[in-house]
């Protein structure tokens, strides 16, 4: 299976949770079904004209596109290496059963820490067993995501959980969005810490460029990808077949290592998932956008609200901070980092060495600090905190910039200032995470009269880096999620906002099993030493060897190895009866074809050599007859075919045979 | 036709006609036999006073590994305890008139040890090698610092001409090519590396070299148990075809590491009671954070005032590297760094030179290692006198340094300008290197499962012992190659071809258990173009090629006294065989001819004789067993009819 991310947008239908008690949120109306029915006002409250679910936050579990690789020879091996699933972006479609019975995943290649968020579910609910396999930092900050959420989510228990609105009938009713939510029955509560813990326990660690033996039958290699700190693209191979998985790739310059494009090269099939979500927006423009809103507000004396995760851009962020924060005027303005991983992610990122670009590792050899938000830390212009709690509360100044989580503003602290600085047209909330839409975010914080600004920063590819990917790295073939075959619907003439290339990419929907367009007509196997000795070459054509060879096959742990015959048991002596059935020849046993053809002439000459004599030939329609007059025995002769008719003397069909076979080529 | 040269004919040759190494004989893509070559004077081991821990920081690895035609050179290390030529290893083992990158394919440094890397700008700048040398990244990053360092020493310090300068230490370090552990390299198309923790210092790793099936471990040194802040040596069950391992500690089985770590602060802190100084000399990295972690963590628990510095510079900016490269440590020291990072001392602090003198109880930990110059030598100068004060040497001193002296025993030190030292501090030795001892050496080779280990960086005698444990319990053999001696291992390897997956589900098909008593035999015909091997069905073979199948067709008379009808002779024959040939498909066609598999029977009428019956039995060469065996069981006749049958 090819990453677990989790749909986090179904909480935009829920109510922010709020870290203190808000009078707003708690005082609005509940709404009701137009037949007056108030059974729903419970569970169900409006604001501004939207309605939302008054409940502990749900998600939507991934959705899965099932992709059958043309092995079977995988099933019969002892440990058999099943299917390879390729977690679905794509929404909407109906489907009422689960795709796949996840106990018959044998592996799960993670690449990138935000497509592993809905680990915890599979690991510990599904009856899954298998391996997990990821990088180092994508686990720590994997680990440091849960963390941060499952904190988020626990530290402000609410009693409801709202269940009456997923009723089907009922449901059809409201309004929407959350009338067209799909699978509302399998959205899940939040994981436990001890979930998280136990579905990491599961990972096996691993580096890019390590090749990783999968039961003896497929070798998956993680490489770098180029988006973030361990984030991997995989390459899945056997030892004449190769598909790469290409998912959330950068080839910007940001802190990880660059993209390993040359290592994709010679792929049959190309998977490509995790294009950037926002393929209009440059990312060099956004920060300077996010720079000039944040510098405006804050000199106006308003206060500036990031919300976003504990890992990532914020780091790029921080740094272009860095350079900035002089110039700009801003040395004065406090800086504040709050989540409950705050720290760890600051602390992780200056430890990765090995997996930053060239100019960070540089700077680790000096040795300094890969990122210069240690030294904003150690200047204090940067300050962290576990939440708004404790120590904060006593440093908090204003007008400041905050950056926090959950872009969602669903929960989090981010939801406290939003209610905080909301009723201020001097502050600025500025969206640099493009998972959300914003507009939707904000909704249950609406009428707002601080400013919002939108600078999504998605560094993945876009469209016109995939096509001079393509060009670089020329798979047979590309397989993709139908979204990226067409242009998005909010843009339909846009047909540069599509993958582009040739032959035209496979797409897979939702639900929907793709078969792979390549056969498989080789695989790997070992001719023992002993046996390659007595293997008889001979030169068919030029540079072109033969050698048949006849051999005892051994498959174990779907490794193939080719052992010499055994010799021949000798007969025993006389102890044992002989029965008739032991001479009886056992059929498998196969001689090698035959090719060429017979000179007559030579063979003539060939038998008079041998001491036959009175041969006489006749030429037919389409070759001759050779008459053994004396032995009543008749050979015919034809380009593709000999005929040996004799009287029953074995004696003498031995010696034809032979003589026959010494003009033709064995296979 | 030519017949193939066996895969196991080996060409191997001495170091002194190099540009024969390797040449594989034969059409295999890997037929080829590997050697090991001892650099001259490499596993020499140095005479020293001391029985158990001799060997760390000093002699100079250097091994050349030939494999499937590729050369490999493995560390590049410097001699400690000689200030000429014999300080490096003599190349010119390695080609007399070749340019060195002409020759090897790569280098590869094991860690940042210099008795492991200290040669390299000479052997890259001086010499002149132009191609990959491959480390891990903490080694890259720590190793130009000592090799500066060492540098200062020889050539500022001691003033030594002829020595590599900082530049050649930078253009050398240019060529570096980083590794993380477990990545494959890809040196070139054949050969791959790959490396594994090895505990030892930081950044310390083994490698795997590989070409084809063919592959050799090289441990460097490495430690099989976890020490304070790193963790021990781990490599998979790679089954190299030789396991090339250090055995400093062969025979030994070390007594906890507790023992002597209770013992060391026992030392340290009865001194500083006294109001004693303590003088540690250490190298930069390694043993230094180790001792460090060990008395922040007493000073700790104990409450202790006293104290402790270590001397400002390398040893200061070495803790950074650990902070920074904490991934490389243990794992407690990783999963605890947020919270408290192990090597941010509270009670450690840089040492200044003016402290020398101050007053009252101290500790200082100061470079270099060995007393043999620097910041160690002046306070050892200044301490030396007075009977309340110690020094513990952590690690070996090779002959020649004041740490040798002092450890042999000597009293009284000539120094420079004839000036005596008279020595009335505690000298105390303590072995903390980070070697594997004869347990562990045993448990890598038991966790790799090679076919045979080579004993290196050790003592003859105690490597005679280990090798006969290794071939009595593992039952592989063990070299102990006498310097510069060459080993060359004959190796068999198997031969990698592609089969046509028609073939081999074929096969597979027929039954996945393999019967011990009867195996059936895969036929099939290998195709040999260039380096290309594939084994496909016959039929295939000769489609590609282009060929057509020659049909060979034999057919014999049979003839038979019956003076029944045609059809009944077919009835009989059909009943004859079907009753005894079980195992076979016997058919009685409605034309009245029979089939036995794809053999076909007809009787016919015999043209002068009506009491004789003609069988014809026909059969293609591929049933030759078969046909052959018919015709002879029908000459015998035909069993009596059975009754009621005329």
């Amino acid at each position: 299976m090819l990453d677990c991310g989790l749909d986090m947008t179904s909480t935009l239908n829920f109510l922010p949770l709020p870290l203190v008690q808000s009078p707003r949120l708690s005082n609005l109306p509940g709404w009701s079904l137009k037949d007056g029915n108030v059974f729903l006002d419970k569970e169900l409250k409006e604001c501004s004209g939207h309605v939302f679910v008054d409940s502990v936050p749900e998600f939507c579990l991934p959705e899965y596109v099932y992709v059958p690789f043309a092995v079977p020879e995988w099933k019969k091996g002892r440990k058999p290496m099943k299917d390879v699933v390729i977690e679905g972006s794509s929404k909407g479609g109906e489907f009422e059963t689960e795709l796949i019975d996840l106990s018959t995943v044998d592996v799960i290649l993670i690449s990138n820490y935000h497509c592993m968020m809905a680990l915890p579910y599979i690991t510990e609910h599904t009856g899954f067993t298998g391996t997990v396999y990821a990088t180092e930092p994508t686990v720590q900050i994997g680990r440091l995501l849960m963390e941060e959420l499952v904190n988020f989510i626990e530290r402000v228990p609410k009693a409801q959980s709202a269940s009456l609105w997923k009723n089907k009938d009922i449901q059809r009713l409201l309004p929407s969005p959350l009338k067209d939510a799909v699978e509302v029955s399998t959205w899940r509560r939040c994981y436990t810490m001890q979930e998280v813990n136990s579905a990491l326990s599961k990972i096996q660690l691993v580096g890019y460029s390590q090749k990783i033996e999968l039961f003896g039958a497929v070798q998956v290699t993680p490489l770098s990808s180029g988006y973030a700190l361990g984030s991997s693209n995989w390459i899945i191979q056997s030892h004449y077949e190769k598909v790469s998985y290409v998912s959330g790739s950068s080839l910007l310059t940001t802190h990880p290592q660059p993209m390993d494009q040359a290592s994709l090269k010679n792929s049959d099939v190309l998977v490509l998932t995790g294009l950037t979500q926002i393929p209009t927006a440059n990312p060099d423009g956004m920060v300077g956008e996010f720079f000039s809103n944040l510098a405006l507000t804050v000199r106006n004396g308003g206060n500036v609200l990031v919300p976003c995760y504990p890992s990532g851009v914020i780091y790029d962020l921080l740094e272009c901070l860095y350079q900035y924060i002089d110039s700009a005027g801003l040395s004065s303005i406090p800086f504040y980092f709050i989540s409950p991983v705050a720290n760890s992610s600051l602390e992780f990122s200056q430890i990765f060495a090995e997996w930053l670009c060239h100019n960070k590792q540089t700077k680790v050899y000096l040795p300094e600090p890969p990122f210069p938000h240690a030294e904003l830390i150690q200047t204090n212009k940067l300050k962290h905190y576990p939440s708004i709690h404790g120590d904060f509360s006593n440093d908090f100044r204003q007008p400041c910039v905050v950056f926090t989580g959950h872009p969602s503003l669903r929960f989090g602290d981010v939801v406290h200032f939003m209610e905080l600085w909301g009723k201020s047209s001097l502050n600025t909330v500025i969206f640099t995470e493009p998972d959300f839409s914003y507009l939707e975010a904000l909704a249950p914080y609406q009428p707002l009269a601080m400013k919002c600004i939108y600078c999504p920063i998605d560094t993945r590819l876009n469209f016109i880096q995939v096509s001079k990917l393509l060009k670089e790295v020329q798979p047979l073939h590309v397989v993709c999620p139908e979204q990226y075959t067409q242009p998005p619907p909010a843009q339909a003439h846009r047909m540069d906002l599509m993958i582009d290339c040739q032959p035209p990419p496979m797409s897979y929907r939702r639900a929907e099993v793709l078969a792979l367009p390549f056969k498989r007509r080789y695989e790997k196997i070992e001719i023992m030493p002993e046996l390659a000795d007595s293997l008889v070459p001979m030169e068919i054509k030029p540079g072109i060897s033969l050698a048949t060879v006849s051999a005892v096959l051994h498959t174990k742990d779907n490794k193939h190895v080719l052992q010499p015959p055994p010799r021949p048991i000798q007969p025993t002596g006389g102890k044992k009866r002989k029965r008739v059935t032991d001479d009886i020849p056992d059929c498998k046993v196969l001689k090698p074809l035959l090719s060429g053809s017979i000179p007559v002439e030579q063979f003539v000459q060939t038998l008079e050599k041998h001491g036959f004599s009175d041969i006489k030939v006749e030429d037919t329609a389409k070759g001759h007859i050779v008459l053994l007059q004396e032995a009543e025995t008749l050979i015919q002769i034809e380009e593709d075919s000999t005929h040996i008719i004799c009287d029953n003397d074995e004696m003498l069909r031995v010696r034809l045979r032979d003589l026959v076979l010494k003009f033709l080529q064995k296979f | 036709m030519r017949s193939f040269p066996s895969p196991r004919a080996l060409q191997a040759r001495g170091p002194e006609c190099p540009g024969g190494l390797g040449q594989a004989a034969g059409p295999w893509p890997s037929g080829r036999g590997q050697r090991a070559v001892g650099e001259g004077r490499v596993w020499q081991h140095l005479p020293g006073p001391v029985p158990a821990g001799a060997g760390q920081d000093v002699g100079r690895s250097c091994i050349l590994v030939s494999i499937g035609g590729k050369n490999v050179m493995l560390d590049c290390g410097m001699h400690m305890g000689f200030n000429d030529d014999r300080r490096f290893p003599d190349f010119s083992y390695i080609t007399r008139n070749g340019r060195l990158t002409d020759f090897l394919d790569c280098v590869i440094i094991s860690h940042f040890h210099l008795d492991h890397c200290g040669a390299l700008p000479y052997f890259s700048e001086m010499v002149g090698y132009d191609g990959p040398i491959y480390m891990t990244h903490p080694t890259q990053a720590i190793c130009p610092i000592l090799l500066e360092d060492y540098r200062k020493i020889a050539v500022d310090k001691k003033g030594e001409a002829n020595f590599f300068t900082s530049q050649m230490i930078k253009d050398c370090m240019k060529k570096v090519v980083a590794v993380r552990l477990h990545q494959t390299v890809q040196v070139d198309e054949e050969l791959q590396i790959k490396a594994y923790y090895a505990g030892h210092v930081l950044g310390a790793a083994m490698f795997q070299i590989k070409v084809g099936s063919e592959s050799v471990v090289y441990t460097g040194d490495y430690n099989m148990t976890p020490d304070r802040h790193l963790g021990a040596a781990w490599i998979d069950k790679c089954r190299p075809n030789l396991l090339i391992t250090e055995s400093t500690y062969a025979t030994t089985i070390r007594d906890s590491k507790r023992c002597r770590e209770r013992d060391f602060l026992k030392k340290v802190h009865e001194t500083v009671e006294r109001g004693g100084k303590v003088l540690i000399p250490v190298f930069a990295l390694g043993r230094a954070q180790e001792l460090c972690i060990l008395l922040e963590t007493f000073w700790e628990r104990m409450n202790l005032k006293a104290p402790i510095y270590f001397s400002t510079g390398l040893t200061e900016k070495a803790n950074h590297y650990y902070k920074l490269f904490i991934t490389w440590t243990n794992q407690k020291i990783r999963k605890t760094f947020v919270q408290r990072n192990m090597f941010e001392f509270k009670h450690i602090k840089a040492f200044d030179r003016a402290f020398a003198d101050n007053p009252g109880p101290m500790v200082v930990f100061a470079t270099p290692g060995m007393l043999h110059a620097g910041q160690s030598l002046q306070i050892f100068r200044k301490w030396a006198g007075n009977e309340k004060n110690m020094v513990i040497m952590p690690g070996y001193c090779v002959q020649g340094t004041v740490g040798h002296k002092i450890l042999s025993g000597q009293r009284k030190l000539e120094m420079e300008g004839r000036q005596v030292l008279e020595i009335r501090m505690q000298v105390e030795y303590m072995s903390f290197s980070a070697h594997a001892d004869a347990k562990g050496i045993m448990q890598l080779v038991g966790q790799a499962e090679p076919e045979s280990v080579l004993l290196v960086h050790g003592e003859a005698k105690k490597m005679e012992f280990l090798k006969q444990k290794i071939e009595q319990e593992f039952r592989v053999s063990c070299y102990m190659p006498a310097n510069g001696e060459t080993v060359t291992l004959p190796t068999s390897p198997s031969i990698p071809v592609g089969i046509s997956l028609g073939l081999l589900k074929r096969e597979m098909a027929q039954g996945l258990l393999p019967d011990a008593k009867k195996p059936r035999l895969l036929h099939g015909t290998l195709i040999m173009k260039d380096s290309n091997f594939r084994l496909v069905s016959s039929e295939q073979a000769l489609k590609e090629l282009g060929l057509a199948e020659h049909q060979l067709r034999f057919t014999c008379r049979v003839h038979l006294h019956d003076s029944r009808k045609e059809q009944e002779t077919a009835m009989r024959v059909y009943s004859h065989l079907k009753s005894l040939l079980k195992d076979h498909c016997v058919q009685h066609l409605p034309d009245g001819s029979v089939t036995v598999e794809s053999i076909l029977i007809q009787a016919a009428a015999h043209s002068e004789d009506p009491g004789t019956k003609v069988l014809l039995v026909s059969w293609t060469y591929q049933d030759e067993e078969l046909g052959s065996y018919l015709t002879s069981l029908l000459k015998k006749g035909l069993p009596p009819a059975p009754s009621g049958g005329s």
